[in-house]
């Protein structure tokens, strides 16, 4: 669905894409991570065909964005990171404008957009100004814009921003019903979390340029090293600590507990279990310390 | 689509509907009360009573003229002030066209200003027509409604190309007196045609409007760009990267070509050929307004013959050193000729960068215009144009005429830059391009040639001229 490759934008002097290539097939979320200034929003213009590149290539669903920019816009939803709404207008009447300008019929248009509409529990706010909207129903409103047309390909420039956690697991919930549906999303956030959850692959973007790219689960791997194991005895270690130094690689340790670090916790974790089961140990757990993305995040941008 | 939207919505803003609707009805009422204060005035004290009837057709304009202003505010609104309520970047980012997205802004504009304008020409005739019997003239009332819409038009395609450029309101209405402030001048002298009574002129008025519009409107297309709405955050002013450009532009050959050793070697061998490419339609363009000067200046000849004792039979040395007398030159030598032409031709440059390119032909044209005009004479006093123009033209003109057509057509190319430039070049960008162009031809061709020319026109052409009409 969407293929940029060597992807590059400059203004003037300025970098703002430095050689970007990136994927995102049929039923695929990607976000992109990054600080301010990363280039985040850049991408997604040009891959929104609404700028050109400078240098690169990318195609959205088949078409080149710098050769049939008008056609790309057709075919994608993008919500911009302000929603930018119009708002003398109301809700179903701002978004029969923007399905015209997509070339939706009328009765089409007003179909999908209460069909929507409901689905982001906006129906009841159909009647009222945009301007009497509070933060998050504009937010919502916007990305019912981006959704109007049914683009197959959808650019979201942090789409939950502003929202309160109710209507923001109700966005993440219709992210996530948009992967089901075979649609390719690129997903811009600062939400870590949000980015983790939603995401099957991540691109963390830094200068322009991506500086880490895979699965959350591969990236934390990849930057944080091997998964970091806790095991907590019911009794102290004593005795058998240098016993299970030779087992594993021992990173901790206290009283009653030790963390160490495995390649393989498939292989490793049950041989040690059983190893502790004939010293007549009592395991009270043996679990993976958990590592955020946000280490992740902030151990890459800081590099 | 977007036109309906943007008039619903201006129609929705009460800041701009209640003061159009006001003045509109206000201000021909205070139109109506001035002319016939006017007239009474002037009858009081025995004035001619034309003047106050030539106030009333002047306040006809006036009405239409007044609520244009709010063309301006609107249109200055279009792009920046939707960039600056951040609502601008989700109909960037739909199907629309540049040009759909231009020409929808554009006369949203334009409309409701426009409509208001029409309905205070037609409240002013109403009220003129009931309390003072008085009704137009079919030529004035045509004029006035097309002037106005002419205005409008060129006011709204100004204040748009501002609207697009500019990062801010606050900048698009500081800009705006560019607008306004010629729109106010050129007010004031249809007054004073109006008083003159000679419609002829307005009609000239009109079509250079119409022309100053089709330029305005190519200009505002060629430079609408959805890169610039959203790439610029601040109008910045940046002297290095200007010059780091212009540095750029002198040592390449072609635009987007290699930086290279600059030798005058390249300049003769490969930039100027480039350029003259460059600039080749540019160059044919001065060539035939150059010939159609000269054909209006043989078609002025014949209404208006010059008396026989002006004939060049009548030239003396002393005709030529008396040239200070006649205000052309502070005298006949090398250094005056040179430093005359030089002059003219850098106010070309100076002239086509505040009028597209067209005020740096128009000044060539009135030299050759002038030469047309003596052509037709010298027939006319039964002398051979021929060798008139092998006399006094020919020999200096011979170098004289090509630096001038191309240092001409280097500036109007450097005027119409904004509104024609390069593929893939900001308009900036374009501009710098051919003003080192304009530089080049003018330091690497036109001054030699001139000086060339200077040199013989002062020391061959006056000779060759008094040799051939026998004077001494």
């Amino acid at each position: 669905m969407i293929e940029a490759e060597n992807l590059t934008k400059k203004f003037g002097d300025f970098v703002a894409v430095d050689g970007l290539s990136l994927s995102a097939p049929a039923g695929q979320v990607v976000a992109l991570l990054g600080p301010n200034g990363a280039g985040k929003t850049t991408t997604v213009r040009m891959l929104a065909g609404i700028l050109a590149p400078t240098a690169g290539r990318a195609t959205v669903s088949g078409l080149d964005v710098a050769r049939s920019p008008r056609q790309v816009r057709q075919r994608v939803g993008v919500l911009t990171e302000v929603p930018g709404l119009y708002l003398r207008m109301q809700a179903m009447e701002y978004l029969d404008f923007f399905g015209q300008l997509y070339g939706l019929g009328a009765s089409q248009c007003q179909a999908r957009a209460a069909a929507l509409l409901s689905r982001f529990g906006m129906a009841e706010a159909v009647d009222k100004r945009l301007s009497e909207y509070s933060k998050g129903m504009r937010q919502k409103l916007a990305l019912i814009r981006a959704m109007l047309h049914d683009p197959q390909v959808l650019l979201l420039d942090e789409p939950t921003s502003a929202m309160d956690p109710q209507s923001a697991r109700l966005v993440r919930d219709a992210i996530a019903g948009l992967r089901d549906e075979q649609r390719a999303v690129v997903l811009c956030t600062h939400n870590l979390a949000e980015a983790e959850a939603l995401a099957d692959r991540i691109a963390i973007i830094r200068r322009g340029r991506i500086i880490a790219e895979g699965t959350s689960a591969a990236l934390k791997s990849q930057l944080l090293g091997p998964p970091l194991m806790e095991l907590r005895l019911a009794a102290p270690l004593d005795g058998l600590l240098p016993g299970l130094a030779q087992q594993v690689e021992v990173i901790e340790r206290g009283d009653v507990w030790v963390r160490y670090r495995t390649e393989n916790p498939l292989a490793e974790n049950p041989r040690l279990l059983r190893w502790l089961a004939e010293r007549d140990a009592d395991v009270v757990t043996l679990s993976e310390v958990a590592r955020s993305l946000e280490d992740v995040y902030l151990r890459v941008v800081a590099e | 689509m977007l036109l309906r939207r943007e008039l619903v919505d201006t129609l929705r803003d009460w800041r701009i509907v209640a003061p159009i609707i006001a003045l509109t009805l206000f201000f021909p009422l205070l139109m109506y009360l001035t002319a016939g204060a006017a007239a009474d005035w002037v009858a009081k004290y025995g004035g001619a009573p034309i003047i106050g009837e030539r106030l009333i057709p002047f306040l006809l304009m006036v009405v239409g003229f007044f609520p244009l202003s709010f063309s301006l505010v609107i249109a200055l609104e279009v792009f920046v002030g939707e960039k600056e309520r951040k609502s601008l970047e989700p109909l960037l980012a739909s199907p629309l066209s540049d040009g759909q997205l231009y020409f929808g802004k554009a006369l949203a504009a334009m409309i409701p200003p426009l409509a208001a304008s029409y309905l205070g020409i037609a409240a002013y005739l109403v009220e003129l027509k009931v309390f003072l019997n008085w009704q137009p003239p079919l030529q004035l009332l045509t004029l006035a409604i097309l002037l106005t819409t002419a205005k409008a038009l060129v006011m709204v395609s100004a204040a748009v190309v501002i609207s697009s450029q500019t990062t801010s309101v606050r900048a698009a209405n500081l800009l705006a007196s560019f607008v306004i402030i010629p729109m106010t001048l050129l007010l004031q002298g249809e007054s004073m045609i109006m008083f003159w009574a000679n419609y002829a002129v307005l009609w000239w008025i009109l079509a250079a409007l119409l022309v100053v519009n089709v330029l305005l409107v190519r200009m505002g297309l060629q430079i609408f760009d959805r890169e610039e709405l959203l790439g610029r955050e601040i109008d910045e002013l940046n002297p290095r990267a200007v010059l780091k450009n212009l540095q750029a532009f002198w040592l390449r050959v072609e635009l987007t070509g290699p930086v290279e050793r600059f030798t005058l070697w390249r300049v003769y061998t490969r930039d100027l050929p480039a350029i003259l490419r460059r600039m080749r339609g540019a160059t044919w363009s001065v060539v035939l307004a150059l010939a159609a000067a000269m054909f209006v200046g043989v078609l002025y000849a014949a209404p208006y013959p010059l008396p026989a004792n002006l004939s060049p039979r009548s030239l003396t040395m002393e005709t030529f050193s008396n040239t200070p007398a006649v205000g052309f030159l502070p005298s006949f030598t090398i250094g005056a000729v040179l430093s005359n032409n030089i002059r003219s031709l850098l106010l070309a440059g100076v002239l086509a960068v505040f009028s597209f390119g067209s005020l740096a032909v128009v000044l060539l044209m009135a030299p050759i215009g002038i030469i047309g005009f003596f052509t037709y004479q010298i027939a006319h006093w039964g002398l051979d144009p021929l060798l008139f123009l092998a006399t006094f033209v020919l020999p200096h003109g011979i170098f004289e005429l090509p630096a001038a057509i191309l240092a001409t057509a280097a500036a109007l190319r450097l005027g119409a830059s904004v509104i024609a430039r390069p593929p893939r070049m900001t308009v900036g960008e374009g501009w710098l391009a051919a003003l080192t162009d304009f530089v080049k031809v003018f330091v690497f061709v036109t001054l030699p040639l001139l000086l060339i020319a200077a040199f013989v026109e002062v020391n061959l052409t006056l000779r060759v001229v008094l040799w051939a009409y026998g004077a001494h």
